[in-house]
């Protein structure tokens, strides 16, 4: 076990490494896709509504490595297209792909993680505002949005570990992440310590994030933190009432 | 006309190839389903039970499971299973060669396991968050545990756990598709195979894509039938 780690620690290193970068990376250019779809999924008007639910529910309802062949792959079939654009070589990078496509995925799941929270908001605090004279980006800066972010925390921590471990599917079209590099050592050395090691390695990683994710959580709920003040239970409440 | 032609069922079409494997996919869906509901139910009772051995390995397990990627759990069942099975063989009889490991079976149970880490959970939430009262009232008329978790919990543990184990079953689905890679023909392979001939990757991962959503929509249509169907006695007000 300690054999292999020494041996393969490098390779799995500089994998995880690049796990890292594509997760963070495409998790963090979906969030910031989420946030105008998910106002626009949560208007009235079905001309801004529709689009958006038919892209949800087109990435929510196919399989991530089908979504990531589609790109990585389909795009070949308009190559001399995509080279007359000058995009071919962004499309030739399984790297890239692997980000587009995770951004992609982890937007639709981002966004109705943020409608659920948006439409979550209390709308007496909106009325509030409202009777305040506060004009609507005022509104959504200050109340709409810092509650449904607070709503939605746990949420879309889940989502970043779900793109971590779904990121693992990036290995099929030859991305050197975390599996890519696991399953290179192993068809090198056939030995099955190197997918534990791996495991142990996601674990960990997942781990670690859980822990920042509540530490921040804690954070942007620190107001409700207070102690709580054990009053003497009120003993002729009857009479009271 | 011809990516039509292309996708067409018969000799020059690969509509039927397309059609076989969506048959595995979702055999394997539907295989993993009851097993991973079982084990699943086994590790949420084993999280609810005043066991304390118990709790701390339906921790474990679900960390575990649900910390890992489902494609890294693939390969460790595919290869490790394997591997531990050849050394078992050998072992019994060391004349017999290198057996290759189904890659059907350890779809199967990769899936299954991914599934019933998954499902423990929801039916973990469930079992909690049903009333103390009923099942006092079970043990007032003297009726044992199994009675109990049969004709009590289960009936509610079903209900209440439903919307959540519908996203995991249309998780599962897609989970599917991750077979693949460890070379076994469903819809994903069939398609990667038509690729491969045609050379038209895009009319392909497209069509197939476009079959797991529907396949997706109208699994949720279903569930949501049966959701209904399952909350009939309870007031639509709440």
């Amino acid at each position: 076990m300690l054999d292999v780690l020494t041996r393969f620690a490098p390779m799995l290193a500089d994998g995880a490494l690049i796990t890292l970068k594509i997760t963070l990376l495409s998790v963090s250019m979906a969030a910031l896709l989420a946030l105008p779809l998910s106002l626009m999924r949560i208007q009235e008007s079905r001309f801004l509504r529709w689009p958006v639910q038919l892209i949800i529910s087109f990435f929510r309802g196919t399989p991530l490595i089908a979504q990531l062949f589609l790109l990585y792959y389909g795009s070949g079939q308009f190559r001399p297209f995509l080279m007359e654009m000058g995009l071919w070589g962004f499309f030739r990078d399984p790297v890239n792909c692997a980000i587009l496509t995770f951004t992609m995925n982890s937007m639709a799941y981002q966004t109705e993680i943020l409608r659920g929270a948006l439409q979550s908001v209390d709308k007496r605090s909106v009325e509030a505002g409202k009777a305040m004279g506060m004009p609507m980006n005022l509104l959504y800066r200050h109340i709409v949005l810092p509650l449904a972010y607070r709503t939605a925390f746990p949420a879309l921590g889940n989502e970043v570990i779900l793109m971590l471990k779904g990121g693992a599917v990036a290995s099929v079209i030859t991305v050197m992440d975390l599996m890519g590099q696991t399953r290179r050592v192993f068809s090198q050395s056939f030995d099955i310590n190197v997918y534990l090691v791996a495991a142990a390695m996601y674990l960990i990683i997942a781990i670690v994030f859980v822990s920042i994710w509540r530490l921040f959580e804690r954070y942007l709920n620190r107001h409700q933190s207070h102690r709580v003040i054990r009053r003497k239970p009120i003993t002729n409440r009857t009479a009271l009432n | 006309m011809d990516n039509l032609a292309l996708l067409s069922f018969g000799s020059q079409g690969w509509g039927d190839e397309l059609l076989k494997g969506l048959c595995i996919t979702l055999l394997l869906a539907f295989l993993a389903l009851p097993i991973g509901l079982i084990i699943g139910t086994g590790v949420a009772g084993l999280s609810v039970s005043s066991s304390r051995f118990g709790r701390a390995f339906a921790t474990f397990y679900t960390t575990l499971l649900r910390g890992l990627p489902e494609l890294l759990t693939l390969f460790i069942i595919y290869h490790g299973l394997g591997l531990l099975l050849n050394q078992l063989i050998k072992w019994l009889n060391p004349d017999i060669k290198y057996v290759e490991f189904s890659p059907f079976a350890a779809g199967i149970i990769a899936l299954a396991l991914v599934f019933s880490s998954y499902a423990a959970e929801v039916i973990r939430g469930a079992w909690q968050a049903m009333d103390k009262g009923q099942k006092e009232a079970g043990i007032a008329l003297s009726m044992n545990r199994w009675l109990i978790f049969w004709f009590i919990e289960r009936p509610q543990i079903v209900r209440l756990a439903l919307p959540g184990l519908g996203n995991l079953w249309i998780n599962l689905l897609k989970d599917t598709a991750l077979v693949s890679v460890i070379a076994l023909d469903d819809l994903m392979r069939a398609a990667n195979i038509a690729v491969g001939a045609t050379k038209k990757p895009f009319l392909f991962y497209l069509s197939v894509c476009l079959v797991y959503w529907l396949i997706c929509i109208l699994c949720e249509r279903v569930l949501f039938k049966m959701e209904t169907r399952l909350n009939r006695g309870i007031s639509a007000g709440k």
